[in-house]
């Protein structure tokens, strides 16, 4: 218990930021036609491969010695660029292909 | 000083993710929103690879530009090549190396640390779960979009209560971990939520499965955040709670346009029985 006060003190800036966020995070797609359901689901997905700055820091942090951190590390960083990387091309050629229609429709 | 440069870099790249979101969910500026969020994403990932930690980690420069290199070229030969009617199940399988990513941050942080920071490995357990059953889920909702897994093959009768089973016995392992880590429990731990992320997904039917990838991919932001309490990194706890949240509500307003509710997915059966 002393431990979760303890964390709570420690971070209650961080948890102000989420409560903050999830707010934003709401508000801020609240209002998306249907049209673009998918390509704002794979504009986030790309978003979450943030998770690839832990990977760097990780690695950042490990001893040059420390193999199993250096590997998994870096398989931790391909993973995660793969979704950055695919995910921002594959959201851009989603609505690329969302621009045509629209152009031979009118 | 250099510091304070930096975590105004990252300010800059939180921001640009939001402004990102925002446009694009408006059809006439989505195109942009995508490229300014991807562009907050190099800045935040540039300063990640600079940012001063301290006296430790001068070298092993390497191994990130190399997985750098690695992951980019994947993951864009993917994207150009895939075929437009394929692109939902791509979008699945990257959103599941993203949980991938968290789960094996999570269990080398769960390895390196000591038994009495609580806190600490609890967060890390959250992290290793709810990465586990995005990553397996996403590989099972791509293996079913693609027609390589038919949803009879993978539905168990009362599939419903497996399910629940399988929720009740991870939470309960989670906790057993937290309390006492071994490296046994781990293993456990590992196995039964990767298993629990492909027994979600198998009774939800092929029109519901882009709801379902919605939700997993709401989850790896979650993982993602819980990962940036590991690391105390704000960017990944900002952009994770936001694909968290805005993913959660879109998870919602798809079910809407499709006149369902969420559980009803989730419980699945519906959407297969008419195709």
């Amino acid at each position: 218990m002393e431990q979760i006060t303890q964390f709570v003190a420690a971070n209650l800036i961080y948890i102000y930021l989420i409560a903050f966020t999830v707010l934003l995070g709401f508000e801020v797609i609240s209002k998306v036609p249907t049209v673009l359901h998918t390509p704002l689901m794979s504009g986030a997905n790309a978003i979450s491969g943030v998770v690839i700055i832990g990977a760097i820091i990780l690695i950042r942090s490990s001893e040059s010695d420390d193999y199993v951190s250096l590997i998994f590390g870096t398989l931790g960083i391909v993973l995660a660029m793969i979704n950055v990387v695919g995910g921002f091309a594959v959201t851009d050629r989603m609505l690329e292909m969302f621009k045509k229609k629209k152009k031979a429709q009118s | 000083m250099i510091k304070t440069i930096l975590d105004i870099g990252f300010l800059i790249a939180a921001i640009s993710f939001i402004n990102g979101l925002r446009r694009l969910s408006t059809p006439a500026t989505a195109r942009k929103g995508n490229l300014i969020a991807g562009a907050g994403m190099i800045l935040a990932i540039i300063i990640a690879i600079i940012y001063p930690l301290g006296d430790e980690g001068s070298g092993n420069y390497p191994w990130i530009i190399g997985g750098i290199a690695i992951g980019s070229l994947i993951g864009w030969v993917a994207a150009k090549k895939v075929q437009m009617t394929a692109m939902p199940q791509l979008v699945s399988i990257f959103n599941g190396l993203g949980g991938a990513c968290a789960v094996l941050l999570a269990v080398l942080e769960m390895l390196k640390s000591s038994a009495d920071n609580k806190i600490g490995i609890a967060i890390s357990v959250f992290t290793l779960l709810v990465g586990a059953i995005s990553f397996t889920g996403s590989i099972l909702a791509y293996l079913k979009l693609d027609g390589k897994v038919k949803d009879k093959h993978v539905i168990l009768p009362g599939h419903t209560y497996v399910n629940i089973a399988f929720l009740i016995a991870s939470i309960v392992i989670a906790v057993l971990y937290v309390l006492n880590p071994s490296s046994t429990m781990l293993i456990v731990l590992i196995v039964i939520s990767l298993v629990y992320g492909f027994s979600f997904v198998a009774p939800i039917g092929g029109a519901d499965m882009p709801v379902v990838i919605s939700l997993l991919n709401s989850l790896t932001g979650i993982s993602a955040a819980t990962a940036g309490f590991i690391y105390n990194n704000q960017i990944m706890i900002i952009g994770g709670i936001l694909v968290g949240a805005s993913g959660t509500i879109l998870t919602v307003l798809m079910c809407n346009a499709m006149n369902r509710s969420l559980l009803n997915v989730i419980i699945g059966g519906f959407g297969s029985s008419g195709g």
